[in-house]
């Protein structure tokens, strides 16, 4: 009779864990289901008058050539700011505040600012850089604006990567005679550089996938112009994908367009996420 | 010599303004959404803005309930945690209880590559591939609905949800899992009993993060999620929750005007959502941090 009971524990045992094994695998087949299909629907619109022709006849026909220029523009415009500032502040926490009530605010600070909605950072943007401060929708607008965005990430992981460096190291520069700033900048700092560079490919993808933050800071439906300064507004890989997919004249005819769009962004997002896993699984080795 | 300390200093106190961007930009954000959202509040009440049932900011006289709206994204993110709690725990369940090695070094990239997806491309696969299958084979009247719209938000916050319970679980002791296994238990039963109920808060937090995604995410909403401004009475009902308002209006609202200010107003709503959900989440984690093994 006990072998019988035991016997219906590990049936139990199979069918759940069966079950976790399928929830495991439905988020893995959504993942590759989605790009499968944009790869598949996507491809044939591909091709090099795609990638490097403006758009024409009213965004019916032509290439997303703008639209991948501005959303390089702000991806990296962005990352300019940011991670100068975060890697900063990570350092500021990690290295210097320790467990000062002026630390604990600032991580306040950052845990809340990452749970911000990006559309309320679009918001912000309008009234702080395009109202208040005078710039305009533009692509000063919205560095700026992804720039905060993307800031609470790039300090994280800078943190993450600051804390694998082994205090032994730190002890072994102070006790040359080093100063706290010569120890970070000699010995810290290039032993956790890799890490926080994984974290910068991450904040520019993250940036360059973003549409909400920007869609009354930085992208245009349509400008005939390529930018030619700070000041001027841009075409966006996502807002474009967004405008031909709901706003269009031609929903149905530019579906080609919109698949090719697609396509290019997720090559460009997950392309550079995969970078940044592959940068540091072997980091990950190396420790 | 005397230099050096000086110097030290110097670089210790711009370190230390280069972190407060954050409490900076946080408190930009907050001023800023207050300072154009309360306007409108000067010649439109506060309680007929939260509870009146009518969206209607470009008639004559406008009205701007925002309770359809509030509703629509209660709804949207309700539906989401539904489908992806579940999902989200269960999978981080099985990557740190069963999966070996191997498989976790491959599915854990996979889980985080499913985060990365713009959301501007999961709005568009539920246009173009869900709407449809909604419309004919379920009978909805518009593929555009609540349903959708929470099956798409759902996959967008699994990452989230899976991430930070896998660390939870992650976090507790091997010594109790030994010692379930030693009386007797089979590896789902201590999964079941031991592992989940000691790695609940984590998960309660991660449970709070993944719904305050899905309630501030934009782009899907304003994609499937049809737009009608009005209470769901069924899950294939079209709403118009909070973000999708803002971004649909903001382009065509008068500059400072009723209507700007209203999309304002929305987002201090919005905003004040997503911190309720952040401070609980963090609360939550850092009341039942587990510390060493006698974390129980």
């Amino acid at each position: 009779m006990e072998w019988i009971a035991s016997k219906g524990r590990f049936a139990r045992q199979y069918i759940f864990f069966g079950i976790l094994r399928s929830a495991a695998f439905i988020n893995i087949l959504t993942l590759i289901g989605v790009c499968l299909f944009l790869f598949i629907n996507g491809l044939p619109a591909i091709s090099w008058e795609f990638l490097t022709e403006p758009p024409r006849k009213m965004m019916t026909e032509g290439g997303i050539f703008p639209c991948i220029v501005g959303t390089a523009i702000l991806a990296l415009g962005a990352l300019c700011i940011s991670f100068p500032l975060g890697v900063a502040t990570a350092i500021y926490l990690h290295e210097y505040a320790g467990r000062s009530p002026y630390a604990t605010y600032i991580r306040i600070g950052v845990n809340n600012l990452a749970g911000v909605p990006s559309i309320v950072f679009g918001l912000f943007g309008l009234a702080f850089f395009v109202t208040f401060c005078g710039l305009g929708v533009s692509i000063l607008s919205g560095v700026f604006t992804l720039a905060i965005l993307t800031l609470p990430m790039i300090i994280s992981t800078s943190e993450e990567a600051l804390r694998t460096v082994p205090d032994t190291y730190r002890e072994a520069s102070f006790g040359l005679g080093a100063t706290k700033w010569q120890t970070i900048m000699r010995v810290v700092l290039p032993s956790a550089i890799p890490g926080m560079l994984t974290g910068a490919i991450l904040g520019i993808a993250r940036a360059a996938g973003e549409t909400a933050a920007i869609m009354f800071t930085a992208a245009v439906f349509f400008t005939p112009r390529m930018p030619d300064s700070l000041f001027s507004s841009v075409m966006t890989l996502p807002y474009h994908m967004y405008v031909l997919a709901t706003a269009g004249t031609e929903i149905e005819k530019t579906r080609p367009l919109q698949y090719g769009t697609a396509l290019v962004l997720i090559l460009l997002v997950l392309g550079m996420n995969l970078l940044a896993i592959i940068m540091r699984d072997k980091l990950q080795r190396r420790h | 010599m005397s230099s050096a300390p000086f110097r030290e200093r110097l670089i210790h106190w711009a370190l230390a303004g280069s972190a407060a961007t954050s409490l900076f930009a946080l408190g930009g954000i907050m001023f800023f959404l207050f300072w154009e959202g309360l306007p409108l509040f000067a010649d439109y009440n506060v309680i007929d803005f939260l509870f009146g049932s009518f969206w209607y900011p470009t008639a004559e006289p406008p009205e701007f309930g925002i309770f359809p709206l509030v509703a629509g994204s209660l709804a949207v993110t309700f539906l989401a945690s539904l489908i992806a709690v579940p999902l989200g725990v269960l999978t981080a369940a099985y990557l740190t209880e069963i999966a070996s090695a191997r498989i976790r070094r491959i599915c854990k990239p996979m889980i985080e590559l499913l985060a990365a997806l713009p959301s501007v491309v999961i709005g568009f696969f539920g246009m173009i591939i869900v709407a449809p299958f909604l419309q004919d084979y379920l009978g909805a009247d518009t593929g555009l609905n609540l349903f959708n719209a929470g099956l798409m938000l759902a996959f967008m916050s699994v990452p989230t949800i899976c991430s930070i319970s896998e660390d939870a679980l992650y976090a507790v002791p091997r010594s109790l899992r030994e010692a379930s296994l030693a009386l007797g238990a089979t590896r789902w039963e201590t999964t079941l009993h031991v592992v989940l109920p000691a790695a609940l808060s984590g998960i309660g937090t991660a449970v709070m993060l993944g719904m305050s995604r899905a309630i501030g995410e934009t782009m899907v909403v304003l994609m499937v999620a049809g737009g009608a401004g009005m209470l769901p009475t069924s899950i294939f009902d079209p709403v118009r929750p909070m973000p999708a308002s803002i971004a649909a209006e903001m382009a065509e609202a008068p500059f400072r005007g009723e209507h700007y200010h209203a999309l304002f107003a929305i987002g201090i709503v919005l905003f004040l959502f997503t911190l309720a959900f952040n401070i609980i989440a963090h609360s939550v984690a850092s009341k039942h941090k587990q510390v060493g093994s006698s974390g129980l």
